[in-house]
């Protein structure tokens, strides 16, 4: 394990890159798709129900594949502007996982867009808000806490199939522990010493999402409940 | 479109696909009926290692639990048998995917059990029912309706995963649409093909699982 160290700390760091633009460009991606699946306009809601849907519905390793390779297959994308990010594993990595998140993360921004308070937003309306401010001011900081959970789940699910990686040659934490069992056949030190990264990452963004969740739920809880004077029943 | 003389291989491994689910969605049940019953015991041993079955399946990735019993068996079942054995793709995969599926399917099923009314179990006792009868007339009917919609999830969960055994060589869609790319220098079309037919299985999952919680939902009222 020791030796391996630093093999698996490069491997945590390309994996950590890799969550985290996927992540960013997933959530942008999602804020269009979500609002556009909310509209009553059937050029806008159709559209985003067929992304999601086929992204939902299908494997991400097809996606990653279609991505990696099959864009190989037609010369005009080699001239064009994207060939350098989908030349290299990396690039088509971030680009399959952050296309696959956004269609999770737009249904889970529905779900908030539509537990917001109908009340709320003609409320905001009546005094004269116009629809940028009431989606910046109300429907969003709303949908974020009310879906916080969600999200917390979804970055879990998005570390856990950052090892799809390794299938197109990266060294990720998995691909990294593939190389080693390559090496030396040290099965079991390998696929456990990776699992164990695995489980310290979950571990923490659990604990980060949760403190995240207290603190945006601050305004709803009671202060000091054990400090307060509690009501005698029957008035003893 | 031209699938080049590979159609009929690749509907050899749709087949393959579905059976390889369908197979770890069952002993994923039989996992997950114990693991439900082990969390919601007395015994804390019994909970603590459910916790820890659970904990951990959930929070590595599947591909890395694939591949840990799939070279991992091969150096277990070596050791054992004093001579090289290889574990076959199939047996791997299906054995990974059903302890993946357990995992889930744990959850979903403890989530259910709690959530049917303490009272019922009461009142059947109270009607002078037996232990087995309670649970089979009165427990499992509300299980199965509560529980659908999560199960309905871990289905198109473990379909959708069955692709990862692909990397291991068992020739499910997945793979035989790897070689039909290889072969034909046009990765695109025949992932589109595959991606097309998990679409299918999906779309016709989910259609199955809103007709399967109708059904279990009848003759309840509508709030």
């Amino acid at each position: 394990m020791l030796d391996s160290l630093p093999r698996f700390m490069a491997g945590a760091w390309l994996s950590l890159k890799l969550i985290g633009l996927a992540l960013v460009v997933g959530a942008a991606l999602s804020l269009p798709i979500a609002f556009a699946r909310v509209s009553r306009r059937r050029a806008l809601w159709m559209p985003a129900f067929a992304y999601i849907f086929c992204f939902r519905g299908t494997p991400l390793l097809v996606q990653l594949y279609l991505i990696y390779y099959g864009s190989g297959q037609f010369p005009w994308i080699h001239d064009s502007w994207l060939w350098p990010l989908l030349r290299q594993p990396f690039g088509c990595a971030v680009i399959a996982f952050a296309l696959n998140t956004a269609a999770y993360q737009a249904e889970i921004l529905r779900g908030g867009i539509m537990a917001v308070p109908a009340g709320e937003v003609e409320a905001a309306r009546a005094l004269g808000m116009g629809p940028w401010l009431i989606l910046r001011k109300i429907v969003l900081p709303q949908a974020l806490r009310l879906t916080l959970p969600a999200y917390g789940n979804e970055i879990i699910l998005v570390v856990k199939s950052s090892s799809l990686a390794s299938t197109i040659t990266l060294l990720d934490i998995t691909g990294v522990a593939r190389g080693i069992v390559a090496e030396s056949f040290a099965v079991y030190e390998a696929f456990l010493d990776a699992g164990a990264v695995y489980l310290i990452l979950t571990f923490l963004i659990t604990r980060v999402v949760g403190a995240l969740e207290t603190r945006l739920m601050r305004h709803l809880r009671r202060e000091d409940l054990g400090a307060a004077p509690v009501a005698e029943p029957y008035g003893a | 479109m031209d699938l080049q003389g590979f159609g009929g291989q690749i509907l050899i491994g749709a087949g393959l696909t579905l059976a390889v689910a369908a197979l770890s969605m069952i002993f994923g049940l039989v996992i997950g009926g114990f693991g439900a019953a082990a969390k919601l015991s007395r015994r804390r041993a019994l909970r603590g290692f459910a916790d820890a079955y659970t904990t951990l399946v959930r929070g590595v990735p599947e591909l890395l639990i694939l591949l840990l019993l799939y070279f991992g068996g091969t150096v277990l079942l070596t050791w054992i048998a004093g001579e090289y054995v290889e574990v076959n793709g199939f047996g791997a995969g299906l054995f990974a995917l059903s302890i993946l599926c357990g995992a889930y399917t744990t959850e979903v099923l403890r989530a259910a059990i709690q959530a049917v009314a303490p009272g019922q179990i009461e009142a059947a006792r109270a009607l002078g029912l037996r232990q087995p009868t309670v649970i089979r007339k009165v427990l499992l009917p509300q299980v199965w309706r509560l529980a659908l919609p999560g199960l309905g999830n871990v289905w198109l969960v473990v379909m959708k995963d069955t692709s990862l055994i692909s990397v291991v060589g068992l020739e499910e869609l997945m793979r035989k649409s790897n070689i039909a790319a290889g072969a034909t220098h046009q990765p695109f079309t025949f992932y589109a093909v595959a991606a097309l037919i998990y679409l299918l299985f999906t779309t016709v999952s989910v259609i199955g699982i809103a007709l399967l919680e109708r059904r279990a939902r009848r003759g309840l009222a509508r709030a």
